[in-house]
């Protein structure tokens, strides 16, 4: 498959592998922002490929690890009354403070599962006598799509579409991991596909102010072992720069047709990350003009609120301060069939990652 | 029956209206010495050791691309009879259908049985349609139980299974999935892929004649996938499975669409496909003669069984890496990105 098997094969990655291993001379922390890195990381055994003295640390980069429990128990809320909650799949087995989307479908609620928010914005124009919500997850990835499903929707005129917006955004979380004072991290694989998106612009006031190199990185085992390879000549050369692996995909200023998008539907504004807390400035939320398809408002569901699990570590998973194998439920109380929280049952999230692909030693 | 456009509850009454839909569509399409005496059950003789098999098909959509519900409910219940080494001879067919289903559809769900059903050498012997109402059902449902004789040549059993013997799969895995899930509300892509829906029981039977008690297991890999096959089998018998990702056999579009979606094609359903484990000294001949087959035109070994990890399935990647294959929880699902 053309820009596919190129960037998954042995030789080459191999070659990286021994430059890493040739290069590295101390013991490094690295953090893979995003999680499908953290699974391209595991599932391609990577990590037991690299040299001792790098160690990959995984990051907070999982939409549905990051979302707040209250958000799962709003969207089974609009579900018990009547309305049509249409979601990514991967939202639908996380459990809420009670049920998962799941089982709140078992129960009787009309949950549907799906791709693309445009999708939804069909449903709602085939169901005008039904409310029909999309649980809009996600980083900045996932945002111009769904902007576009509320400017879909506008367009026709829909009444019955709105969003619930849960959208998070990556730069303040680096910064929010970085000013935590057990962080001790050397290096960031930046997230591809979000700067494919956004660009990298802001990137380098990050590094500046923070003292650390930012690869900007890919998901393929060519692109993580090429990524690392970066971070380790930038971090034993002492530099401290932004550096763009992913040139395939991503530019420096972005994609500005969706960014555009975006900032036509969406601000920035404070959201509470699941795990972490509340941080400022580091979501998006609907514009003032787009309100009618504001799900929290339109259904009144904004006090919604509930405690975390204290079982779960989720926290000190997503901000790298441990790994899954650390946590005593890991694989005990807590597995995919029987998740505590979300890291374990998302694809991206790093419990689920080490469950399915390395749960016990080989 | 042709005055009707749809069926309804009458025809599931056990009355006159039942009674017209048997013997116009059912009787009529599947005639058989064994049927023709319209008796509530059949006897046959079938001679030795007899394996049966039964499973039900809800399938949604009906029709797909490559097949259809009631191709699937023959192929599905033939094949689970043909990997207990047995060569399928006799079929039940019950029908449950929802209360306005189009009659259109429910004949060509029949005749597809039908000639599914003559292209795996079975005859259907007995059977049962009851109707629900609406919203009761999701148009039809439909399940089969097979009977055959068990090749007296052959030996299939998870017993036999011992370290070195080699893994190997017939055919393109993870196609039926894809076809089902191209087409499911929300989800749909353009695509050519077509589901495997096929019998294997004339291939399995052919590889019992030639090679005897060294064929040790077959296992066809339907819901769950090549994971879910491979993973049951390392449990079961307390070794470990090796297979390496370069030899898993993907058809270039299917491999982009799992991609796409975000989908392993390890857990993606098949209809087509059925794991051989054979002894090592005869795991040449075997792909060979597979390939001589249409249905085993993409045979290939994928793996062995170790001694090393046991019950553990571990995959080499691509690149050189191990990672371990879990069976898996629930159904895979849509990812956000």
């Amino acid at each position: 498959m053309k820009y596919l098997s190129e960037y998954r094969n042995l030789e080459a990655t191999k070659a990286y592998l021994d430059l890493i291993a040739a290069k590295v001379t101390q013991p490094w922390k690295i953090m893979e922002i995003c999680g499908g890195q953290t699974h391209g990381l595991v599932r391609n055994g990577i990590l037991d490929l690299l040299p001792p003295e790098v160690q990959m640390i995984h990051g907070p980069g999982c939409p549905v690890c990051v979302t707040p429990l209250s958000l799962i128990d709003k969207a089974i809320e609009l579900m018990d009354q009547g309305v049509i909650v249409c979601s990514f799949g991967d939202m639908i087995r996380v459990p809420g403070s009670k049920k998962s989307l799941l089982e709140a479908k078992a129960d009787g609620g009309d949950l549907r599962i799906l791709y693309s928010p445009i999708e939804a914005v069909k449903i709602a124009k085939n169901n005008p006598d039904k409310e029909v919500v999309f649980f809009a997850v996600g980083f900045e990835t996932t945002a111009p799509a769904n902007a576009l499903s509320v400017l879909h929707a506008q367009k026709e005129g829909l009444k019955n579409y709105s969003i619930l917006v849960s959208h998070v955004l990556v730069p303040p979380a680096m910064e929010a991991i970085l000013d935590d004072k057990f962080c001790d991290i050397d290096a960031f694989l930046g997230a591809g596909h979000v700067c494919a998106i956004m660009g990298y612009e802001e990137y380098h006031s990050l590094a500046e102010k923070y003292r650390i190199p930012i690869i900007i990185t890919g998901f393929e085992p060519l692109d993580l072992v090429h990524g690392i390879y970066m971070a380790v000549c930038q971090l034993e050369a002492g530099k401290k720069e932004v550096e763009n692996q992913y040139a395939r995909a991503v530019k420096e200023e972005g994609n500005l047709a969706a960014k555009k998008v975006i900032h036509q539907v969406f601000e920035v504004g404070n959201r509470e990350w699941r795990g972490i807390g509340e941080i400022p400035n580091s979501g998006y939320k609907l514009r003032e003009a787009f309100a009618a398809f504001d799900a929290e408002v339109k259904f009144d569901i904004e006090n919604i609120k509930v405690p975390e699990s204290s079982a779960c570590i989720a926290g000190e998973i997503l901000r790298g301060i441990k790994k899954p194998k650390e946590c005593p439920a890991f694989g005990t109380t807590c597995n995919p069939s029987n998740p505590l929280g979300a890291p374990m049952v998302s694809s991206e999230g790093a419990c689920a990652a080490y469950y399915h692909f390395s749960n016990n030693e080989i | 029956m042709m005055d009707y456009s749809t069926i309804n509850l009458g025809h599931g009454s056990g009355g006159l209206m039942t009674r017209e839909l048997l013997d116009e569509i059912i009787f009529k399409t599947f005639s058989n010495p064994y049927l023709d005496k319209k008796h509530d059950g059949s006897v046959v003789k079938i001679e030795g050791e007899i394996a049966i098999s039964t499973d039900s098909f809800v399938i949604s959509p009906i029709f797909f691309k490559g097949g259809n519900i009631g191709e699937l409910a023959v192929n599905g219940t033939v094949n689970d009879v043909a990997m207990c080494g047995a060569q399928p001879k006799y079929l039940s067919l019950a029908f449950i259908v929802e209360e306005g289903m189009k009659v259109e559809d429910f004949l060509k769900v029949v005749h597809s049985i039908k000639e599914t059903a003559d292209k795996c050498g079975v005859q259907i012997i007995t059977g049962d349609t009851k109707v629900v109402e609406r919203g009761k059902g999701d148009q039809i449902f439909i399940n089969t139980t097979g009977f055959g004789g068990v090749n007296p040549k052959g030996h299939i059993s998870e017993r036999n299974i011992k370290v070195g013997d080699k893994i190997i799969v017939n055919s393109f895995i993870a196609q039926h999935g894809m076809a089902i899930m191209s087409q499911r509300e929300g989800l749909e892509f353009e695509s050519t892929i077509e589901s495997d829906t096929t019998n294997l029981n004339f291939i399995a039977n052919d590889l019992i004649e030639e090679f005897g008690k060294d064929i040790h297991l077959y296992r066809d890999a339907t819901r769950g996938g090549l994971a879910a096959v491979l993973t049951e089998i390392a449990d079961d018998v307390n070794m470990g499975v090796v297979i390496h990702e370069n030899d898993l056999p993907l058809d270039r579009q299917v491999a982009a669409a799992c991609e796409i979606l975000g989908l392993d094609p390890l857990y993606v359903a098949n209809e087509g496909v059925f794991v051989a484990i054979v002894d090592a000294a005869i795991a040449d001949e075997v792909v060979a003669l597979m390939r001589k087959d249409e249905k085993g035109a993409h045979a290939v070994c994928i793996g062995a069984i170790t001694e090393a990890h046991p019950k553990k399935v571990v995959m080499e990647s691509g690149i050189g890496g191990k990672r371990i294959v879990s069976p898996m929880i629930g159904e895979q699902l849509p990812r956000i990105c």
